[in-house]
């Protein structure tokens, strides 16, 4: 850490001037071209449904527009998009053949303003041939559900099953068996700014320019350029300065961006489209919901022996890139931070009826989570032991690290006991099991639960390939695929100014603050000194297939192509400076913005000084130097590789830890969860900027509790959303907001140069299994285990009421029914 | 099409003028108009709160409105907030205290805060949480606007 000591401190954000005094810059802010024309998307009110034909007449003769696009042009015009898995998946930006989904594009008018295409849009007649839909994945399954594509000949998109190590063995010679079924939800983040897309296309270069809230992954831009048939050079992808929230959601905008782009090529017009919240929520994307078959083995001393999971992965009408991420994403953290070493994964990835899915904040962990520590506590009970004891017993120990999981994960650093301990310290877990007996005793419905979890950050994207069998992966022609990287540039300018450009796509998580710290550290300056711009733009910005802010990567991969540039930089100044002064560099160094002599003593040169000279004077650079106050840098790391033939895959690069402990009262009359204590300990390496890193876990333990308790994108057996608006789609607001106890332990990576992970997905995966074990807890002395989310008050009424009529009233020191007898949350 | 209509306001303290059709969202006569981009659509059915305007000093959702409703009335925008480049003790409050991440919901987050201290200029805790739960906000968990409304609520009295 350098000596000025930026890094660490909870620096204000410069970003904060220009969003509260409404000056951000949004994609809806500002036509970046002329002659913008608008764009409103007729969208199918089918679930599933056969196309027979469009009728453009009526629309196109509204004075206002100037054209319509349907999915003839899309056919005629582009490509399907790759998918994820071997299966003959056909998914194209709109639909072609069939609708799949209620909300899925069919037709897109562009019209000189919203509201006249919007006029136009409900003229657009489409005849359909209403089909049978399918909404529940094992229902998609049984051999007389609708089949939705054709070639496919299944609603199986994809299927592996992953071994590792001997878990039939490890069954064989278990104690205890437990089974359970999860049921986890479907629901999204909901970001308060929609998705947008501005394009045009330049028909004399050729060239097609797509303005976007896209967050990346820049994966999708070769993708998309495929689908349009543009080289790779002709289609430019730009993110404005200011994203309105993503949190994974805006990875899946893509589609959009082909179709709008579409859509002005073929209307001559540069095309704008901002989605509404109604189109959002039904068509966007989602997390998936997911069934699951949970079984563990483990000694009667609570060792656990192994565990198999086996999920149905519920991706809606299509499967559309990065999943079957939903499956595989936590490959290398499967088995959490736990050390057993037998694990079987069967893992069926479903087409149905309903809109499509991608990554949701804590992308597959708030599923794996809230299975896994579910069945922890079911393990606890069983044996007789205290949850924190079973975990403890359990754990990775302290001197593993680094460690390497049996599915190939190499967990970098961590001190997993401390992390549970000051957890369990915080909240005081002793004094909260005594007070649990006390209202026990009272009838009160008092209860506890507890969640660890490996909180991985900067996926290698190499591990979308596990979805492939090994023998597919095997073939000469197949070519695998690994990597995490991000850059960076760090330059001084003729009047001293020191510049750093990002090729990030920021919603919110502070970046241009983040890198003033780092970069002021490294050159002895101060933030304010430092000038971030992040604007991403695939034609002028240095990037890679990975590059883009999502699975938690800014804090681990970005920051560490900042240091390298900014190091790269100061090495040169540093050698310009020696070369001034006439003393061996390594007498220099860099403080209070100059360069100096170690001794304090002699001449100094300020940055100022330096740039002045070196851009004003270029005869007095050193011989051979290269002229210019510049350095770009890129930062990979090399733990990603490619997925291996035992399916083995180091599936992100940094990993951090989480340790929750929860408590809550349940009101049996009106099954409101009370929170009553919740603490959150992380270690995610070195924190950079502590007050963003909190902001970062507030907010992700707030969208778990959403899903946990009050977030469902449900839908009716025949496929229409029932959860349509923010009426239905029930999003927490302050009043719901728990009180945080949140502390850290810091156990620096050894793989990032400030030794910092990252953080953005926290406490969004955790949430959801602490508070479904504290409400078991609470009530299980009616016999009640919480398996299936959200836990409305509606759902866990009837539970209750349903268990109560079987069940006296709780006393101290009640036993416990025995796990799996006990009614399940339905 | 019907014809436009004209439409007179104060914005800000300053009179505006504009032509629009009759069924235009007062949010995107603001935004569209009058050039005035900080009022941000969130949902456009009156429930997420981030186009929250001050309307004759009272705060209303400007998505749910029309523009013509807006003739003859008073309006404060976010960019109306800060006064003579000094940032309102509301804005500071929030730049002090991590009351934003995006910043998408925070014009609407601002100005429902306004209206909350000018009705209750001493709010409980439980009351700022009511009163700012007419906005909703995906980042932060309101952790860091609860402190702010609080620090605010101080600093204006």
């Amino acid at each position: 850490m350098s000596a000025t000591g930026w890094i660490g401190k909870p620096v204000r954000r410069v970003e904060d001037a220009r969003l509260l005094t409404g000056r951000g810059r949004y994609i809806d802010d500002h036509p970046p071209v002329a002659n913008v024309h608008h764009a409103a998307i007729v969208r199918s009110p089918h679930a599933h449904a056969r196309i027979r034909g469009y009728d453009l007449t009526a629309a196109l003769a509204v004075d206002g527009v100037v054209g319509a696009i349907t999915g003839e042009d899309v056919l005629r015009h582009t490509k399907p998009f790759g998918v994820g898995v071997t299966a003959p998946v056909h998914y194209y930006c709109a639909a072609t053949d069939k609708a799949r989904f209620v909300g899925e594009p069919v037709a897109v008018v562009v019209a000189k303003s919203r509201y006249v295409a919007e006029d136009a849009a409900e003229l657009v007649r489409v005849s359909y041939e209403p089909l049978r839909a399918v909404v529940d994945p094992e229902r998609a399954l049984e051999p007389d559900a609708p089949v939705l594509h054709d070639a496919v000949g299944t609603n199986l998109a994809g299927h592996r099953r992953l071994v590792y190590g001997d878990p039939d063995r490890a069954f064989r010679e278990a104690d205890v068996v437990l089974e359970e079924r999860f049921r986890f939800p479907k629901y999204g983040s909901t970001p308060i700014e929609t998705y947008g897309v501005i394009a045009t296309w330049d028909a004399f270069e050729g060239v097609c320019t797509v303005w976007s809230n896209f967050m990346g992954p820049f994966i999708m831009h070769p993708l998309t350029a495929r689908v349009l048939g543009l080289p790779e050079n002709q289609l430019r992808f730009i993110v404005p300065p200011d994203i309105g929230g993503s949190f994974g959601i805006k990875t899946s905008i893509y589609p959009y961006m082909a179709l709008i782009a579409l859509a002005a090529r073929l209307c001559g017009v540069p095309v704008k489209w901002i989605e509404d919240r109604r189109e959002h929520l039904l068509a966007s994307s989602s997390g998936t919901d997911r069934v699951a078959y949970r079984e563990l083995a483990a000694k009667k001393d609570g060792t656990i022996l192994g565990m198999r999971f086996r999920w149905l992965d519920n991706v809606g009408g299509y499967i559309r890139s990065p999943e079957p991420g939903c499956s595989f994403r936590p490959t290398g953290n499967f088995v959490g931070p736990y050390r057993f070493q037998n694990l079987e994964v069967d893992a069926s990835i479903v087409m149905t009826n309903k809109s499509l899915t991608g990554p949701n904040r804590g992308y597959a962990c708030g599923h794996l989570y809230f299975e896994s520590e579910g069945m922890i506590d079911r393990l606890a009970d069983k044996v007789g032991l205290d949850p924190a004891e079973v975990r403890r017993r359990n754990l990775v120990p302290s001197d593993a690290f680094p460690y390497r999981t049996p599915t190939g994960g190499l967990y970098d650093s961590g001190d997993y006991q401390a992390a549970f301990d000051k957890a369990l310290e915080l909240a005081k877990y002793t004094e909260l099991r005594r007070e649990q007996a006390r209202a026990r005793a009272a009838g009160r419905y008092f209860g506890i639960g507890l969640a660890l979890a490996v909180d991985p950050s900067v996926s290698n994207m190499g591990y979308v390939a596990t979805a492939l069998d090994p023998q597919f992966r095997a073939k000469p022609e197949y070519l695998p695929k690994s990597g995490a990287v991000d850059s960076a540039t760090v330059k001084v300018d003729p009047l001293g100014r020191v510049i750093a450009i990002l090729g990030t796509t920021p919603q919110g998580q502070g970046h241009q603050t983040i890198v003033s710290q780092i970069v002021a550290d490294e050159l002895g300056l101060t933030p304010e000194e430092i000038t971030v711009v992040d604007e991403m733009d695939t034609f002028t910005r240095v990037w890679s297939i990975s590059s883009g802010t999502y699975s938690s990567r800014f804090g681990s991969v970005g920051t560490s192509a900042v240091v390298l540039a900014a190091r790269k930089l100061k090495g040169k100044l540093v050698e310009y400076g020696a070369h001034l002064l006439d003393v061996p560099k390594e007498q220099l160094t860099f403080r209070d913005g100059a360069i100096r002599p170690r001794t304090g003593k002699g001449p100094s040169y300020s940055i100022k000084d330096l740039a002045g000279r070196a851009h004003w004077n270029t005869e007095s650079l050193p011989e051979g130097m290269e002229p210019g106050l510049q350095a770009t840098a890129v930062f990979g790391f090399t733990v990603s590789k490619a997925v291996d033939a035992e399916d083995r895959v180091n599936s992100s690069n940094t990993y951090g830890f989480i340790a929750e402990v929860m408590a809550v009262e349940v009101d049996p009359e009106t099954a409101t969860i009370k929170i009553l204590r919740y603490v959150t300990v992380h270690d995610a390496g070195t924190i950079i900027n502590p007050m963003i890193a909190e902001g970062q876990i507030y907010g992700g333990a707030l969208h778990g509790l959403g899903g946990a308790l009050y977030e469902e994108l449900a839908y009716d057996e025949d496929g229409q959303l029932l959860t349509g608006t923010f009426m239905d789609y029930l999003v927490p607001t302050a009043s719901e907001a728990p009180t945080i106890d949140i502390a850290h332990v810091v156990s620096p990576s050894p793989l990032t140069p400030l030794g910092s992970k990252g953080l953005g997905e926290s406490s969004s995966m955790t949430v959801p299994a602490v508070i479904a074990n504290a409400v078991s807890d609470a009530l299980a002395p009616l016999g009640i285990r919480i398996t299936e989310l959200p836990m409305t008050p509606t759902k866990l009424w009837k539970t209750i009421e349903q268990a109560g009529r079987s069940h006296a009233a709780p006393r101290a020191g009640h036993p416990r029914p025995e796990p799996n007898s006990g009614t399940p949350l339905r | 099409m019907p014809d436009a209509v004209t439409v007179r306001l104060t914005v800000n303290g300053v009179a505006r003028e504009g032509r629009c059709e009759p069924r235009k969202l007062f949010v995107d006569f603001l935004r569209e108009d009058l050039g005035l981009t900080g009022t941000h659509v969130g949902c456009e059915h009156g429930v997420c709160g981030a186009c929250t305007i001050l309307i004759d000093g009272e705060a209303a959702r400007s998505c749910i409105m029309l523009a013509v409703q807006a003739d003859g009335a008073e309006i404060l925008t976010i960019e109306g907030l800060a006064q003579n480049g000094k940032l309102h003790p509301l804005q500071e409050a929030f730049r002090e205290h991590h009351g934003l991440q995006c910043g998408f919901c925070t014009p609407g987050m601002l100005m429902t805060a306004l209206d909350l201290l000018r009705t209750n200029p001493s709010p409980t805790e439980a009351e700022i949480r009511e009163g700012i739960s007419a906005v909703l906000c995906r980042c932060t968990g309101y952790h860091g606007i609860i402190r702010a409304v609080e620090a605010a609520a101080r600093a204006m009295r």
